[in-house]
């Protein structure tokens, strides 16, 4: 067999979304040699997903489009396992071995999905989430939709979804009405995001957006028919087609786990704990944009554009980004206090609702563990094939298991369920490249 | 001449078309919302769109458990489903 082992980069960024994108230009403009991966099939990440209705934005296309002959883009690739300043990779090209000077962790966010009766039933999806299926084709003509969750993604979500067909119903904020107006109020010191606001404002003209709302139930029998919420008003049964519920974003950390990278925590959820120069608690490792908190697109250009610059050891052009980093934190810090998670929104699982949708483990069976290890153990809970991301996330969120900051006390190695034929592949390069 | 912008692909022997761009999962749910079955199994569609949740998990060309939302539709690929 090939030894198909063995590339090596000065710098490798795990995550092509704009923090990536940014440190890879900006590492290989100092010349340096960038491996730039991503599970995905086309670099952009969430916020800059390819969508077959509409071009991006300019400012999108102006990053993905220039990617230099110094940066290797390598499509579909996930981080299996990592290794002295090297990580296994599983590829359309089966398992590789991706060696480094220096690491940039930009493995972005993902949606925080939270269980309440009926949310495992066929058209109930995320709000990033249905956003993400659209932008790819999915079937959304005429589709009868309610958008419903916390935060500016759900104002995104259905502009989107508006945009390929959909009849978008309402949109359904958790956030009270004086926390959201006081958020657009402060909009103020961040110009271009209040133009944005605007855009989409106008992209939304007619759909009735309700504030202090939430969705309590979904009904159908083995799909969704109707949705139930609850708000200022009292309760109200809504038929729809779709309900894209999500609450907001949590960081990627799985990879910096396994990595050893000591995490911290902003709430409830883990994050990568990096200094003023964006470097891990393990050397050669950076990390930028959500992985270190929640902070935005904005935030993730300019922490990618400092990581790029620090993994190349030019410490001085990324010391002169350092304030507009801290404005944009800023921003995201705002937006966290606006949209906080009311209680009730915690509450809403019901004794049967399951909360591990990999093993169908309800609420009930969770009662009377101190801890998820133990929970997972005796439930199956977690120990699907999400590997707990989206029930580990949520049991988080409701207060349940608080989360271990301790890195000793990680991710165990394959980070995603792989085939038996690529382990075997890999052991193969683990022994040199021979098999055994 | 037969349209490059339009994939033809069969989920679970069906004939489906999508346009050029669109991921696997955007052709299955144009014949079946039912993805897969939970253990106790209740049918289950996409929920996170985006690689994570693997409710969307699904054989295809013969190779079992792949996620349908992060694998672009191409020609003449056969899809099955739970469903």
């Amino acid at each position: 067999m090939a030894e198909r082992a063995g590339e090596h980069y000065d710098v490798l960024i795990a995550g092509a979304g704009p923090a990536g994108l940014a440190a890879a230009h900006t590492a290989a403009s100092h010349g340096a040699r960038v491996g730039l991966i991503d599970a995905q099939a086309r670099p952009g990440g969430q916020v800059w997903r390819h969508d077959i209705a509409s071009p991006l934005p300019r400012a999108a296309r102006k990053v993905i489009d220039s990617l230099s002959d110094r940066i290797e883009f390598l499509a579909q690739t996930q981080v299996l396992m990592a290794q002295e300043r090297s990580l296994l990779v599983d590829s359309p090209r089966g398992a590789r071995r991706l060696s480094y000077g220096a690491l940039v962790l930009a493995t972005g966010a993902r949606e925080l999905l939270l269980p309440f009766p009926g949310w495992t039933l066929p058209g109930v999806t995320g709000a990033g989430g249905a956003q993400a299926l659209a932008k790819q084709g999915w079937p959304m003509t005429g589709k009868r939709v309610l958008v419903a969750g916390s935060g500016p993604l759900l104002l995104a979500a259905a502009a989107t979804l508006r945009a390929h067909g959909a009849h978008v119903l309402g949109i359904l904020e958790q956030a009270p009405q004086r926390a959201v107006q006081g958020f657009a109020a402060s909009l103020v010191r961040w110009p271009g995001k209040a133009a944005q606001a605007l855009t989409l404002r106008a992209r939304l003209l007619g759909i009735p957006y309700r504030t202090g709302t939430l969705v309590r139930a979904a009904f159908g029998e083995d799909r969704l028919r109707m949705a139930e919420i609850e708000g200022p008003h009292g309760v109200e049964r809504i038929e729809c087609d779709h309900l894209a519920v999500g609450y907001g974003l949590v960081p990627n950390v799985e990879l910096a786990q396994l990595l050893g990278c000591q995490l911290q925590r902003s709430g409830a959820h883990a994050q990568v704990a990096v200094d003023e120069s964006l470097r891990t608690s393990v050397e050669h490792v950076y990390a930028a944009g959500e992985a270190c908190g929640i902070g935005g697109r904005d935030t993730a250009l300019i922490e990618g554009e400092m990581a790029g610059h620090h993994a190349v050891g030019a410490s001085v052009a990324a010391a002169a980004l350092q304030s507009h980093r801290r404005h944009a934190r800023a921003f995201a810090e705002r937006l966290r206090q606006s949209f906080a998670l009311r209680p009730r929104v915690h509450a809403l699982a019901a004794e049967e609702t399951l909360i591990c949708r990999c093993e169908d483990v309800p609420l009930s069976a969770l009662q009377g563990f101190t801890s998820l290890r133990e929970a997972k153990l005796a439930t199956r809970c977690g120990m699907g094939a999400c590997q707990g991301r989206i029930c580990g996330a949520a049991l988080v969120e409701l207060g349940w298991f608080p989360q271990s900051d301790n890195p000793d006390d990680g991710r165990r190695p394959p980070l995603f369920p792989i085939r038996l034929a690529t382990l075997a592949e890999s052991f193969s390069i683990d022994s040199q490249g021979v098999l055994p | 001449m037969s349209d490059p912008a339009i994939i033809r692909l069969q989920i679970d022997g069906q004939a489906v078309e999508v346009r050029s761009g669109s991921n696997v999962a955007a052709a299955i749910a144009q014949a079946t919302l039912y993805f897969h079955r939970s253990p106790s199994g209740q049918p289950r569609a996409p929920l996170c769109g985006m690689g994570v949740c693997f409710e969307c998990r699904v054989d295809i060309d013969g190779v079992g458990q792949l996620r349908a939302c992060m694998i672009p539709a191409r020609e003449g690929m056969r899809v099955r489903t739970d469903g």
